[in-house]
């Protein structure tokens, strides 16, 4: 019954983000006296004080912690300690762009590696996979800020093609999500030739050859279909992935989205903010997982009778 | 498949069979990563000069094949005038260091909270699982930013945080193989005799999942010594002016026009260690697989 699993996996879901939320809570609450760093070096005790109260973090942590919970329920994520405005807004602001980010770096990735995953499972050994797997091994070697940088030095300095920072047109985006999609090209393709060379020895594939369809319908109507699965829902997870990773990566380039003002917050000390990404990444983690696995019990026939 | 004996027989008794087996990818990665080794504990011998020695007269020397660059400073300068190469050697020990640190603690935690869930299975493995799915959802390099930053940047910190965040890897391993091991004769033997569960678990069923646990540990320690690299980039890692090959590169990335070298070299290092540490863990893998188990 495709309901109950919809149902229990939505309900491990909410527990998960619950649990994710306490935890990030008290990591950041437990691991430095926050009227302490926020009163800065130089405050006297009575500061230090004034601050705790003012901020409320006197009270008992489970009470903060509730109180928390219940302004996030309903959209407040409390005030920037910076920028002085409310975190909620903020989020909406960068969040687009780390998004446009993730989706473009996926697609790139997508575009690449499954093609290259089907080849290299037809032709296996063949020049153009083992072509694939090196380039595969390469990304997973290659630090994503190094590449960055070579990229920066390559095309922005020396060629002077793309600009090197900043998020106000389309080219900024270029560097970018060249440098995430080679991050996650080589599990996007290791998957597509593992699943695709699975389902090519399949018993229902050779009936297929079997009857005489075209190797073209085969390939592209009979086994595509099945090896997908798996790939789409690792798409998922690592889009999902992508938007808490590009730290890094939205540091080097001044991308303007939420791995940026979370580097930015986590250096001024902004609580609320480093407190509420944390939260939001995880929370849309929690999502791609859960729509993963949704579609895959949806789209899996076998799964239903679980 | 070229026979090793010299090696085989003085090898401990789980890595005989990969020896054994030692194909050209996993010599290839072996030699990487054992010469990577040898020079981060030679380093005091084989490094030019003092990685902490300033020469502000001599700063941003290019390498020694730039027509500007000179033999003395093989891989040239820093913004510090310090010498690059005996920097870049140094800073070998603490990606290893670290890396090997990290996954200590975490290989820890991971194989316990694994080894309970796959050997108790139930309600156990059912809290356990929970626990895995909770570290997955959250972002580790977020969360280790966030951490080391409130806990003040240093070595020692670095370390623990990303030490107790990277276990998630360990534990679903482990308590998959643990799971099936558990089924195993060997194992209902143990506790017919009246073993206790510790001791089942740690000297019966530990020995013949280490195989499995290595390669884990091997790509492990690729994670971490990237994760710290990039935190360290971020400039909440190991601070200056230790030479480690993630700071070295957030210091040279402001030079970048001018200095490309100061980004090329550690970036490469690392890579290179990188290749080296994931051709292993992956041949080591394909071994493993391919035994079965």
């Amino acid at each position: 019954m495709v309901y109950r699993i919809v149902i229990r996996r939505t309900l491990l879901s909410i527990t998960v983000a619950i649990t994710v939320s306490a935890i990030g809570f008290a990591l950041l609450r437990l691991s430095g006296d926050l009227a302490q760093i926020l009163a800065g070096q130089q405050a006297t005790l009575e500061e230090v004080e004034v601050i705790r109260k003012a901020y409320g973090l006197d009270r008992p942590l489970q009470k903060q912690y509730l109180d928390w919970l219940k302004h996030m329920a309903v959209g407040d994520l409390g005030q920037s300690l910076f920028f002085q405005r409310p975190v909620a807004s903020l989020l909406f602001e960068r969040l687009p762009t780390t998004m446009i980010l993730g989706c473009l770096s996926l697609a790139l990735a997508m575009a690449i590696a499954v093609p290259l995953g089907i080849m290299g499972a037809i032709w296996k050994g063949s020049m153009v996979d083992r072509t694939a797997l090196i380039l595969s091994s390469l990304g997973q070697s290659m630090p994503s800020f190094w590449v960055a940088l070579l990229l920066v030095w390559l095309f922005g300095v020396t060629l002077q093609w793309t600009p090197i920072s900043g998020s106000q047109g389309w080219r900024n985006f270029i560097l970018p999500s060249i440098t995430l999609a080679f991050y996650s090209l080589p599990i996007i393709l290791r998957l597509t030739r593992t699943e695709m060379i699975e389902v090519l020895q399949s018993d229902y594939l050779r009936t297929a050859r079997a009857k005489g369809l075209t190797r073209f319908s085969i390939v592209f109507k009979h086994a595509l279909r099945n090896a997908m699965r798996p790939v789409v829902a690792v798409g998922a997870v690592q889009l999902g992935y992508l938007l808490g990773g590009s730290i890094v990566i939205e540091t080097i380039f001044a991308i303007n989205g939420i791995g940026y003002l979370a580097w930015e917050s986590i250096l001024r000390s902004d609580f609320p903010i480093v407190q509420s990404i944390l939260v939001v990444v995880s929370l849309i983690y929690v999502i791609m997982t859960l729509a993963a696995d949704l579609l895959n019990a949806v789209l899996d026939p076998r799964q239903r009778g679980i | 498949m070229l026979p090793l004996d010299v090696v085989e027989r003085r090898s401990s008794n789980f890595l005989r069979p990969f020896l054994r087996s030692a194909d050209g990818a996993m010599k290839f990665g072996g030699l990487i990563v054992g010469s990577i080794i040898l020079i981060a504990i030679l380093a005091p011998v084989i490094a030019p000069h003092d990685p902490y020695d300033q020469e502000l007269s001599a700063r941003l020397l290019p390498p020694a094949w730039h027509a500007k660059g000179t033999w003395a400073h093989p891989l040239g300068t820093d913004q510090l005038g310090r010498d690059y190469m005996s920097r870049l050697i140094y800073g070998s020990r603490i990606s290893i260091l670290i890396g090997m640190s990290i996954v200590a603690i975490s290989a820890t935690i991971g194989t316990t909270l694994g080894g309970l869930a796959g050997y108790f299975k139930g309600r156990v493995d059912l809290f356990i699982t929970f626990l895995i799915t909770v570290r997955l959802s959250m972002p580790a390099s977020l969360v280790a930013l966030a951490v080391v930053s409130l806990v003040g940047n240093s070595l020692r910190s670095v370390i623990l945080v990303l030490g107790f965040l990277l276990w998630d890897r360990f534990a679903v391993v482990t308590r998959t193989v643990v799971m099936h091991a558990s089924t195993l004769e060997y194992v209902a033997a143990a506790q017919c005799l009246g073993c206790s569960t510790v001791r089942i678990l740690v000297r019966e069923i530990l020995p013949n999942i280490a195989s499995s646990l290595v390669v884990v540990a091997t790509l492990e320690i690729a994670h971490a010594v990237l994760l710290e690299a990039s935190l360290s980039f971020l400039g909440l890692g190991v601070q200056p002016p230790t030479p480690s090959w993630g700071l070295m590169m957030a210091e040279g990335k402001d030079q970048i026009f001018f200095s490309s070298w100061l980004i090329v070299f550690p970036g490469a290092a690392l890579f290179l260690l990188m290749v080296g540490v994931n051709v292993l863990g992956d041949s080591l893998r394909q071994f493993a697989g391919s035994k079965g188990g």
